[in-house]
C-alpha cells in the first residue's frame, strides 16, 4: 500500500477552509467547453470544478501520490442546480479506502453546503495504480 | 410535456472530440493534467496517445441527458464508471456515439441508462441520470 495512513483516515471529514463564489463567467466558460448552450444554471457535471480539486488537496494532505492517481468512477446528486451567485463550502469525507491488486481505491464525497443548504454531492473514485 | 415509457430508447447522437476541445476544457475545468494535453507525455506514462478527460466524457453524456430533459437543470443524480479511455490523436476527431434507454418513471422523475460509445468500445460505464419532469 503507498499510503500506510490513509485507511485510518476513513470517516473523517475536512472541510475547506474558504468558500467559492460561483460567477456567471465560470459557468458560461464550463458549459462552451462542453459544448451546452449558454446557460444561467450550471451543467450537471459543473460541480467537479469544485470538488475535484478539494479532494486532491485533501487527499495530498494525508499523504497520497497524486501524479499515480486515476479517476475510476463519477457521481453527483443535487437538490437543485448550482446558479450564478451560489456561495459553497466544500466538506470532504473518505468514505472508503482498499487495496486491490496492489492498486489503492479510495472514494472521496465531497458536499457542497451554501450556508445551511447542502444544493450538491459529488463522489469521486480516485485509483492510486500500484 | 414530453412522455417516457420504461423501456424506452432514445436516439443516439454523436459528440466530436479534439485535441483543441480538451485544452479547452482543461482550462474551463483546471484539470491540467498533462495527459489530456501532451502526446509526449501522454506516450511517457504508457498511453496510446493524448486522452480525453474521463469529466469531458461524461460531461458529453451530461449534455445529452440535459438535452433529453429538456433542461440542464432538472438533472438530480448522475454517475459514470470511467472504463476505456478516449484516445484523441492530433489533428484527429474522435467521435463518441451516445444513446439511452428509459430505465425507471415516476410522476416526478425520469432515470435513463445511457451507453457511450467510442470506435467500437464502451468508454463509459453504469451511465445513469436522473432528472425532475
Amino acid at each position: 500500500m503507498h499510503n500506510p495512513g490513509l485507511t485510518e483516515l476513513v470517516g473523517r471529514t475536512f472541510v475547506s477552509a474558504g468558500s467559492v463564489t460561483v460567477s456567471q463567467e465560470s459557468i458560461t466558460a464550463f458549459a462552451l467547453a462542453i459544448g451546452e448552450p449558454e446557460t444561467t444554471v450550471a451543467p450537471p457535471t459543473f460541480a467537479i470544478t469544485i470538488t475535484l480539486d478539494k479532494s486532491q488537496e485533501l487527499l495530498q494532505s494525508s499523504g497520497l501520490d497524486w501524479t499515480r492517481v486515476v479517476h475510476g468512477d463519477q457521481k453527483f446528486s443535487s437538490t437543485r442546480p448550482i446558479v450564478a451567485g451560489d456561495t459553497l463550502v466544500c466538506s470532504s469525507t473518505i468514505e472508503s479506502a482498499r487495496v486491490v491488486a496492489g492498486n489503492e481505491i479510495v472514494t472521496v464525497r465531497s458536499d457542497l453546503h451554501s450556508g445551511e443548504e447542502l444544493v450538491a454531492s459529488s463522489w469521486s473514485t480516485l485509483v492510486v495504480r500500484a | 410535456m414530453t412522455t417516457f415509457e420504461v423501456g424506452q430508447e432514445i436516439a443516439p447522437k454523436s459528440y466530436q472530440v479534439t485535441r483543441e476541445l480538451l485544452v479547452g476544457y482543461a482550462n474551463a475545468s483546471g484539470d491540467q493534467n498533462p495527459i489530456h494535453q501532451n502526446e509526449e507525455f501522454a506516450k511517457s506514462v504508457g498511453l496510446p496517445d493524448v486522452i480525453a478527460h474521463g469529466m469531458f466524457t461524461m460531461a458529453l453524456a451530461g449534455r445529452y441527458a440535459s438535452e433529453i430533459a429538456g433542461n440542464s437543470g432538472a438533472i438530480r443524480e448522475f454517475s459514470a464508471r470511467f472504463t476505456k479511455p478516449v484516445v484523441v490523436p492530433a489533428g484527429a476527431t474522435a467521435e463518441v456515439i451516445l444513446s439511452a434507454k428509459v430505465s425507471a418513471v415516476t410522476p416526478e422523475s425520469v432515470k435513463l441508462d445511457i451507453t457511450a460509445i467510442c470506435n467500437g468500445e464502451k468508454v463509459l460505464g453504469m451511465t445513469k441520470a436522473l432528472f425532475t419532469r
